[in-house]
């Protein structure tokens, strides 16, 4: 690293991590800058998460006027809607946020994201969105990997207890421990559009069934023009219609996508908060990997039923072909 | 997942929740995001700096108040409408007794030490409450569920006890850098500043060989016409230098070690000493009280730095001044103490020099301070995830939903491609001597040793007991408790003292014990076997306890447990679901690594720190096969192979 050392504060308070990932890795995580787009219960707990780590800054975008439905599962809203009424659900958090770790620059930007341009992001070593169209994934995405620097990008939704974590580190070298070697890795990822058009039949066996349920469900909304989460048990029929439709194209037997799968991720669109727990950790963990350079990142997708318990990894990249 | 009928009885039900540290304040959080309405937090410490990365409920304006107390207001700030309760208390005081137990539905434990869960593992099993216990070190952490007669209670396998190393090893013959740190801790820590009367291994006098005809005298007492500097130079010379000669002096221990270098302070600092006195006197001037510090006074800064042997001298010399010269009332009563800076720095300095002359290599003042405080790694995200899975396996155990119940393991890299992977819980030992009624056996020598080294070695130290009282048939040999009269208290007191073959009831070969804890409600026997001799260094307690961890015989074993015919019969196995169908693979002997192996701090020394992360089952991984974990628990040989619906 540049030398710089930690301050005695810094030391003290970051006592118990600097001896899980170094002193080294906490001075590139106080150099990193991170922004976040959409403010729901699994991405107040990221941020409260690499806010306690100890990153540059945080910077939140959501302007949705709070509402009782946004506080169930966020706890960075304050219950009173005398305080919390009328202010953007971004202002509401940044206020809580701010107070977990002075050391921690978090702000607000305004605006839609799909709207600002490529510089934008340029200001930014990680962005994580969540609660936003196909189409707006796919567009910031995109524009993070259109600058010469790399940005770690991220995408990040709950429905029902089932959680997904879609990664896209471009081209990224790291470091891993391996007994008393550190040897240097280096791993290819691509781009969210990449991804989930790799033909599902080019996918190895056993890749989860929630990875294509959450693709049925996705391009449900997007055809029919809803917003994230915008679906209702009203919806099934033309959820499980859509469902045969792509099991026909990829020519993938149906029974990978289980109706009662497909059912519970339309009926209950609230996010449960034990799952927002558990991948808002995951993401945090993944988050730190990035900007440290140490530990091996996950590729490309992380998936999670707590119904099941078992919180996967998915390579879904044409390299698998 | 949030069905009518989850809702219900989360807000129905009462839940205990033991700790309100790194996991007890996430799991704080999400309890009440998931409806919980009446929650009640035992806590019995205060909140320091380093708690202020992970516990997030906690401001620095809270450092030094009550965690249970602060957690709870910080969550009613969100939720004001549920119900929480807090306790500033140990979950040992008596008033936590069955009854109190009784009243929740179930109990979740985010606690840091094995005694307190065992404690409470056993007043769940008397009350019949549920227990969802949890621990986490760095990126690795479990959950794990504990229903009495369902599925194996806390205690049903050992746990890696504290570890010990032999005295020689640290006296004469260290090879580690933790061997040096206990060094310097235990023995010379404690003999400079804490009780000097206490036994203690560390050879002190000075003569006694053949070459000096002078009566041995001890180089630790201050003489009357010594000053501090000389004083401290006598110190160093006789443990980093005299002492290294005498051990040299014994061929025999150095056939296959490398030869230990005899290290005196003329060698390092020779005129530096008077250089240091300046910087003492500003240090007089501007420093009090326990803030004092040797790197400060020395211009040190950074607690990351290998200091050099020469450095290492200078800390250990003005470290030693500042103790005597600031701190002397309470020298004879120090006792080491990790967030005690000078004490510290005066370890570091001292297991340095040490390391140096042994040719083990030198450590910083942070590394040295994580061994010898045996601080836990510990950091947000993990306790965050483990307080998620806490609630989603309560839910289910509220909804009696006991076919589903998990314990859940949160990995650093991915097994089978999972980082949070599902195992079914494992059955009742029916062997456990805590949920079962299977006696103990304990080999003693019953004409050597005391009652009191029983109760010391045995009933305390193993057994986990807090109030224990003893029995031979009817005869009370043994007793604690607030309302006896001074006859029995005289009377116990006079049995302690006794070897066990003498008491008034005496107890011999073949006499069975009965001990029992009357706030843990839980009782065990203990068969007795007399055994002349034991060996120091392997069973320095000079007894050996056993009969908790017999396996059953292998005809108990269900159809579909199939064993690895490679491994020896400590493996024991569970597959994980393999997609919808059901094969059930075997283990080939492949290339196997520990999965602590990856994690460089986990497996290293420090003893606590063992107990965080597989505080009850070492698992390895298969690198190259695709299909199965295993569970390496030690003699848990009866576990059976299950797969997971």
């Amino acid at each position: 690293m540049d030398g710089e050392e930690l301050t005695e504060q810094e030391t003290a308070l970051y006592d118990r991590q600097i001896r899980v990932w170094g002193a080294d890795a906490q001075r590139r995580l106080s150099k990193a800058h991170v922004l976040v787009y959409g403010m729901k219960g699994t991405v107040a707990e990221f941020c409260k998460n690499i806010v306690l780590a100890g990153v540059g800054s945080l910077t939140l975008v959501d302007d949705r006027v709070a509402t009782e439905e946004a506080l169930s599962s966020n706890f960075l809203v304050p219950s009173d809607e005398n305080v919390y009424g009328g202010k953007t659900l971004a202002v509401l958090c940044c206020d809580s946020l701010k107070d977990f770790n002075p050391m921690v620059r978090v702000s607000v930007e305004k605006g839609d994201l799909s709207s600002f341009d490529v510089e934008f992001f340029d200001k930014f070593n990680v962005v994580v969105v969540s609660c936003c169209s196909l189409a707006a994934k796919k567009l910031i995405n995109d524009k993070c990997r259109k600058l010469s620097k790399r940005i770690a990008f991220y995408t990040v939704d709950c429905r029902d207890s089932c959680g997904e974590i879609f990664v896209d580190l471009q081209d990224y070298q790291y470091s891993k421990k391996k007994l008393e070697e550190t040897i240097e890795c280096r791993l290819q990822y691509p781009s969210f559009e990449e991804a989930v058009s790799v033909p599902w039949r080019a996918l190895p066996r056993k890749v989860s069934k929630l990875y294509f349920a959450m693709r049925v469900i996705e391009k449900f909304e997007e055809t029919e023009g809803r917003n994230l989460g915008e679906v209702s048990t009203a919806d099934l029929a033309g959820v499980l219609k859509l469902k045969k439709e792509l099991c026909t194209a990829h020519s993938l037997d149906e029974s990978h996508i289980p109706d009662t799968l497909l059912e519970r991720l339309v009926t209950n669109t609230a996010e449960f908060p034990p799952v927002c727990a558990v991948i808002g950790g995951i993401l945090g963990q993944e988050v730190i990997k990035a900007i440290s350079g140490k530990g091996e990142p996950l590729k490309n997708f992380f998936l999670y039923d707590a119904l099941d318990g078992k919180g996967i990894i998915e390579d879904i990249s044409n390299s698998n072909t | 997942m949030a069905s009518q009928l989850q809702l219900s009885v989360v807000k129905g039900a009462k839940v205990l929740m033991v700790g309100a540290g790194g996991i007890g304040c996430e799991l704080l959080k999400t309890l009440a995001l998931s409806g919980f309405q009446d929650i009640h937090i035992i806590d019995m410490d205060t909140i320091e700096v380093s708690n202020l990365n992970r516990q997030f409920l906690f401001r620095q304006s809270h450092v030094g108040q009550a965690k249970a107390k602060v957690a709870r207001d910080a969550v009613l700030k969100f939720r004001p409408q549920i119900n929480i309760t807090s306790y500033h208390a140990n979950i040992k005081d008596p008033d936590f007794n069955v009854d109190f137990f009784k009243q929740f539905n179930v109990v979740l434990n985010g606690l840091d030490n094995l005694d307190a869960r065992r404690h409470v593992n056993r007043l769940c099993l008397v009350a019949n409450v549920p227990l969802v216990e949890s621990g986490t070190t760095g990126f690795l952490g479990q959950v794990t569920v504990h229903v009495k007669g369902r599925t194996e209670c806390y205690e049903c396998q050992p746990k890696p006890s504290p570890k010990t190393y032999p005295v020689c090893t640290i006296t004469s013959t260290p090879s580690k850098f933790v061997h040096c740190i206990v060094w310097a801790k235990d023995l010379l820590f404690a003999k400079l500043f804490g009780d000097r009367n206490q036994e203690n291994d560390l050879n002190t006098r000075s003569s006694g060989d053949a070459s000096s005809s002078e009566p041995a005298e001890d180089v630790f007492e201050c003489r009357k016409d010594e000053d501090i500097e000389q004083y401290g130079r006598g110190i160093f010379d006789h443990v980093f230098g005299y002492n290294i000669e005498l051990a040299l002096s014994n061929e025999e221990t150095w056939k296959n070690r490398n030869r230990p270098r005899p290290i005196y302070s003329k060698d390092i600092l020779s005129d530096q000493l008077a250089q240091r006195n300046g910087n003492m006197d500003k240090n007089f001037a501007t420093d009090d009280g326990p803030s004092v510090s040797a790197m400060v006074s020395l211009g040190m800064k950074n607690p990351q730095d290998i200091w050099s042997l020469t450095e290492n001298s200078r800390i250990f010399f003005e470290a030693l001044k500042l103790f005597f010269t600031k701190r002397e009332k309470e020298i004879g009563n120090l006792s080491f103490d990790k967030d005690d800076q000078l004490a510290v720095e005066f370890v570091t300095a001292a297991a340095n020099i040490r390391a140096a002359s042994f040719g083990i290599p030198l450590h910083s003042l942070f590394e040295a301070k994580g061994i010898a405080g045996n601080i836990v790694h510990a950091v947000a995200t993990t306790n965050a995830i483990i307080a998620g899975l806490i609630v989603i396996e309560a839910i289910k155990v509220l909804q009696n939903d006991t076919k589903k119940y998990r314990m859940t393991y949160c990995l650093e890299h991915p097994s089978k491609k999972m980082l949070l992977m599902p195992v079914e819980p494992f059955e009742p030992n029916k062997s456990c001597y805590v949920c079962s009624e299977t006696p103990l056996l304990l080999e003693i020598n019953t004409r050597r040793s005391k009652l009191k080294d029983f109760v010391e070695k045995i009933v305390k130290a193993k057994l986990g007991m807090n109030l224990p009282l003893i029995m031979h048939g009817s005869a009370l040999l043994y007793e604690v408790g607030h309302d006896l009269d001074e006859d029995m208290v005289a009377n116990y007191a006079a049995n302690l003292e006794k070897v066990l073959a003498e008491l008034p009831s005496p107890v011999t070969s073949g006499t069975m014990l009965t001990v029992e804890d009357l706030q843990q409600e839980f009782s065990c026997n203990v068969n007795i076997k007399h055994r002349e001799e034991f060996d120091e260094e392997k069973e320095p307690d000079g007894m050996l306890l056993s009969g908790w961890t017999q396996p059953l015989p292998a005809a108990e074993k269900e159809d579909k447990f199939i064993i690895n015919g490679a491994r020896t019969s400590k493996t024991s196995l569970a597959t994980i679901e393999a997609e919808k169908d059901d094969e059930i693979d075997v283990v080939s002997a492949g290339k196997k690594r520990k999965l602590s192996e990856s994690f460089k701090v986990a497996d290293s020394d420090l003893p606590n720190a063992v107990d965080e992360t597989r505080n009850h089952k070492q698992f390895q991984v298969i690198d190259d096969e695709d299909d199965l974990i295993m569970l390496d628990g030690g003699d848990s040989d009866r576990h059976k192979k299950k797969r997971l619906q």
